[in-house]
């Protein structure tokens, strides 16, 4: 533990003075443009203090996307339309919802895959086909689909939460699908020969043979799924005229000129995805250490 | 199923057994008139060099392959039945405990299976763990066990139901010498005490001598028996009956048989 922080920290150190030349060359520009409009002679530091403040710059230096997140969390109260916590939640609902019918799509689908083989011939190759369609291309539609059809209201939820979630399933059932394919597989001949010698049932080989040795491989894939519902769910706020959730924050900003704001809610993004990703290993753990495996 | 296992009325029977596979190689003549009879609380080894057929046999005898030719029976059924009616337990090669299980929640999964009651089953993993000597490691996971000891577990689950049959594929081939002879010795403890009859493949012919009531040599290509050897040994067997005359002999016999095996092929 000890031995990895000095690393990651000369890592991080390189990032952030990258980061501050990065600033400086990009915003320098505006700086002397204004400069030159008032006839000021500028000298070099005068120029780098004016990219670190400016309002609107080219490429935010981080202590100022560092404001920016901090006033976006904890300067409005949680409900507010102004708050990052309150688009993040946002986005959050919509990831959970997609990841987990992504799972239950995906478990389900890898069930049938590894017991039919007509399903192994027919579903796999359209799965892999599905994620080749670049999801940008497809979210308009599924939006449209999902909102002409009401579904939201059948289920008496939002529409938006709900055409946001589907797209998110749609890029989280894959690596769900996959591992599990890979995962029910994983028992040898000499262990389906075992059961054999049983006389278990196909439910009993399932139950206590299939399912607790695909758990590893289950896990490893939630990890890239909850990635993958999280990206689903901002792309699904972006062609959507969304007003809430962090991808329509990006959006808004980008369009408004606020790169502060851009910044802050990328980086929210960001640690939303850490924390999900966390909280997924958590539960791995959990489930490892019920199952004993080797610490 | 009792009344069919009367003296002299052999446990497993076969008669002119025949099993090719097709492979992309062509045909493969695994077994070839095989014909073989094994009495209750009989224990029988099947010795021969690797693609002799031995594993095929006892794989037949419990239903995992299917014979191509010829009859065969396991307590007066056919083989499909008896697999049905958890005639017998199997050892594989290699130990294949359930890492998520407890080595007691090991022993559990055939009884879970076969539906026994929760009592029962705990009384049942308790009895057979100290039959081979586990008693004290039921709450720990596979992996802390040495492979010795996750053999003895692997024979537990194969004893932990009431088959008479025991079948053991090559049981002990990956464990070291001293380990196998302990578990050697254990085995034939555990032999006098159940009176199973038990089915034992292997390639050592030490083993196969201090182990068996009848040795089976077999020889490859087509897998077929070359000679049945009825061992002169006492029941009562301690480790040091190897430097005997009478083992010394049946070995040579054995090895003989084995060098027969593989004359014509060359």
């Amino acid at each position: 533990m000890r031995s990895s922080v000095l690393p990651v920290l000369t890592v991080i150190g390189l990032i952030l003075a990258i980061w501050y030349v990065g600033s400086v060359a990009m915003n320098q520009k505006w700086t002397r443009d204004q400069a030159a409009r008032t006839g000021a002679e500028l000298t070099f530091a005068q120029i780098v203090a004016d990219t670190m403040n400016q309002r609107r710059p080219l490429l935010p230096p981080p202590h100022q996307v560092a404001s920016a997140l901090w006033d976006g969390v904890t300067k409005e109260p949680v409900t507010s339309r102004r708050s990052l916590v309150y688009h993040s939640w946002i986005t959050i609902e919509a990831t959970l919802a997609g990841f987990s019918l992504g799972l239950v799509i995906g478990v389900s689908m890898a069930v049938g895959i590894v017991y039919f083989r007509v399903l192994d011939a027919s579903l796999m190759p359209w799965a892999v086909i599905s994620q080749t369609i670049p999801i940008i291309a497809l979210a308009p539609m599924i939006v449209v689909l999902s909102n002409s059809l009401g579904l939201g209201e059948r289920l008496g939820v939002e529409n938006r939460l709900v055409s946001k979630a589907i797209i998110a399933a749609y890029l989280s059932f894959f690596p769900v699908l996959v591992g599990m394919v890979k995962g029910l597989r994983s028992p040898d001949s000499m262990q389906t020969d075992l059961l054999t010698t049983y006389n278990a049932t196909g439910w009993q080989s399932f139950a206590k043979l299939r399912l607790p040795a695909s758990m590893p491989y289950l896990f490893a894939s939630l990890k890239v799924a909850i990635a993958a519902a999280l990206v689903g769910a901002i792309v699904g706020e972006l062609p959507t005229g969304a007003v809430e959730g962090l991808g329509a924050r990006m959006l808004v900003a980008s369009q408004f000129g606020q790169p502060l704001l851009m910044w802050a809610s990328l980086f929210a993004a960001a640690i939303v995805a850490g924390l999900l990703i966390i909280v997924v290993g958590g539960i791995e753990r959990l489930a490892a250490r019920r199952m004993g495996v080797r610490p | 199923m009792k009344d069919s296992q009367t003296i002299g009325t052999p446990v497993i029977d076969a008669r002119g057994l025949n099993l090719t596979f097709q492979t992309a190689d062509g045909p493969v003549h695994a077994l070839k008139d095989v014909n073989l009879s094994i009495n209750k609380g009989d224990f029988v080894s099947f010795i021969g060099p690797s693609g002799c057929g031995k594993t095929t046999l006892l794989r037949v005898i419990a239903d995992l392959e299917q014979p191509t030719g010829g009859t065969i029976t396991v307590n007066g059924m056919t083989p499909e039945a008896a697999r049905r009616a958890r005639a017998y337990g199997y050892v594989f090669q290699a130990a294949g405990l359930y890492p998520w299980r407890t080595i007691e929640g090991n022993v559990r999964l055939p009884l879970e299976i076969m539906g026994y009651s929760r009592a029962e089953q705990a009384e049942r993993a308790a009895r057979v763990l100290e039959l081979v000597d586990l008693k004290g490691f039921e709450k720990k996971y596979p992996w802390q066990l040495s492979g010795g000891m996750q053999q003895r577990a692997s024979i537990a689950r194969a004893l932990a139901f009431d088959a008479d049959i025991l079948l053991m594929d090559e049981p002990f081939g990956a464990l070291d010498e001293i380990v196998r002879d302990r578990l050697n010795e254990e085995l034939l403890r555990l032999w006098a005490r159940t009176g199973k009859t038990i089915g034992f493949v292997t390639h050592s012919i030490p083993e196969a001598v201090y182990l068996s009531k009848r040795i089976v040599v077999m020889s490859p290509r087509p897998g077929r028996i070359t000679d049945i050897i009825e061992s002169p040994l006492p029941r009562e067997r301690p480790l040091d009956i190897r430097d005997s005359r009478e083992f010394i002999d049946i070995a040579h016999r054995v090895r003989e048989g084995l060098r027969a095996g593989h004359g014509d092929e060359v």
